[in-house]
């Protein structure tokens, strides 16, 4: 499969290597959607950087990820999206929403830290 | 039909006559230079062509055109007459010769010629008709030449031109660590608003810039597809995870927006520059101050 998964205190880092096929998407939600829970994570961040293109349908698995995390109490993070990507993305009016996203993993971190802290020590 | 037959020579002589004719032409139109260069001149006067030239320049002018002319007769080729009228044409243009003027003129020139020629050989019709049959066909040529070479070199110099406000009038410029500013002046079309995205998404990315504000002030009129652009621009800044504010709407541009229905709902504004970049600095300062906090468990 070609997203790597790593941990990193609360957070899972999920960076994908290359394009991803409909079924890998699927499953790459499945797994991140599991192991929410059972490590009681409170932020995932999925670093699409190597991405050429993201379609609707990866969009919408994107958005579906951040809802399911956030009903398991976490928040989700996308980070690196190309210029390219970006331009073509807003053309064909696909939006992250509420999936919030960030330049580079530091970025990332900063913003989970933030709604963290906004939101108290539930997920401690 | 079949007395169709002996005529067909007669085309053949007239063809030799018309070579043997042209050499006649040309020194016909060396002799009367100069009155043929006057009456061309008071041509272009009457018909109040050139007005932004002096009569001595237009006389000057006037003769190296009539000077070339002769000499394309005479080698047929154009590429001399090329070679001037794109120089003179350089130096016309900026100075406001319209395109109808040099075609005008150039057409002026091809009738005063023929005039003369009429009225020179006018006691002989057979003779002028093979003068005209050699004569025609280069001064169209000559007229095409000079037409095109102005045209072209006009379209050269709007292609430089839009060249040089295209780059001129995109600058990203970064103000402070992780905030820049994209002043946007004079005429938004979706090209240019295109190339103001990927501008800016690239500064975002090298200037690891969280706030961009976008200055329209100096955008004089709005409309759907500009008013698209720029909720694209905004979307796209986000999702490389930038903020952008937007400042310096008029009144009339947010009458206009607000008439055309565009949803700018998921736009920041701020009145005018300097509220933009207070709330630009606040944006970052409370960011900064998070990272700050954060920096020292997470080691």
């Amino acid at each position: 499969m070609p997203v790597a998964i790593v941990r990193q205190g609360d957070y899972l880092i999920a960076s994908v290597q290359s394009d991803l096929s409909d079924n890998e998407v699927l499953r790459l939600r499945d797994d991140l959607a599991e192991r929410v829970g059972q490590l009681r994570l409170r932020g995932i961040i999925i670093d699409v950087g190597a991405l050429d293109v993201i379609d609707s349908f990866v969009a919408r698995s994107l958005r579906s990820i951040a809802v399911t995390a956030r009903l398991r109490g976490a928040d989700t993070v996308v980070v690196g999206i190309q210029p390219d990507v970006a331009i073509a993305m807003v053309q064909f009016r696909l939006n992250l929403e509420p999936l919030q996203a960030a330049l580079d993993l530091d970025e990332a971190l900063v913003v989970l830290d933030r709604s963290a802290h906004g939101e108290g020590e539930d997920g401690a | 039909m079949n007395r169709s037959d002996p005529p067909v020579v007669e085309p053949a002589e007239a063809h030799e006559d018309g070579t043997s004719l042209l050499p006649e032409l040309i020194e016909y139109l060396r002799q009367h230079r100069t009155e043929l260069r006057k009456e061309w001149v008071r041509r272009i006067t009457d018909a109040d062509l050139l007005r932004v030239m002096t009569p001595e320049e237009i006389f000057s002018e006037v003769t190296a055109v009539y000077d070339n002319y002769v000499d394309t007769l005479k080698t047929g080729s154009v590429e001399t007459l090329q070679d001037y009228a794109r120089d003179l044409s350089e130096r016309i243009i900026p100075r406001g010769v319209e395109t109808h003027e040099v075609l005008g003129i150039v057409l002026l020139l091809r009738d005063v010629l023929a005039r003369s020629l009429f009225v020179k050989y006018q006691h002989d019709s057979d003779l002028l008709n093979r003068i005209l049959d050699a004569y025609e066909p280069a001064a169209n040529r000559i007229a095409v030449t000079v037409g095109v070479s102005f045209v072209e070199e006009r379209e050269r110099v709007i292609r430089e031109q839009q060249e040089a406000i295209r780059e001129l009038s995109t600058p990203v410029l970064q103000v402070r660590d992780r905030l820049l500013i994209l002043p946007i002046i004079g005429v938004l079309d979706s090209q240019r608003a295109r190339q103001l995205m990927e501008q800016l998404l690239a500064a975002i990315q090298t200037n690891r810039a969280k706030v961009v504000v976008i200055d329209i002030t100096g955008v004089a009129t709005i409309d759907v597809g500009v008013a698209n652009h720029l909720v694209q621009t905004v979307e796209a800044s986000r999702l490389m995870g930038a903020s952008a504010i937007i400042t310096g709407l008029s009144s009339k541009i947010a009458q206009t927006l607000v008439d055309l229905g565009v949803d700018l709902g998921m736009m920041r504004t701020v009145g005018d520059l300097q509220g933009g970049l207070e709330e630009a600095e606040r944006l970052i300062g409370v960011k900064a101050k998070e990272r700050h906090s954060v920096a020292g468990p997470e080691a």
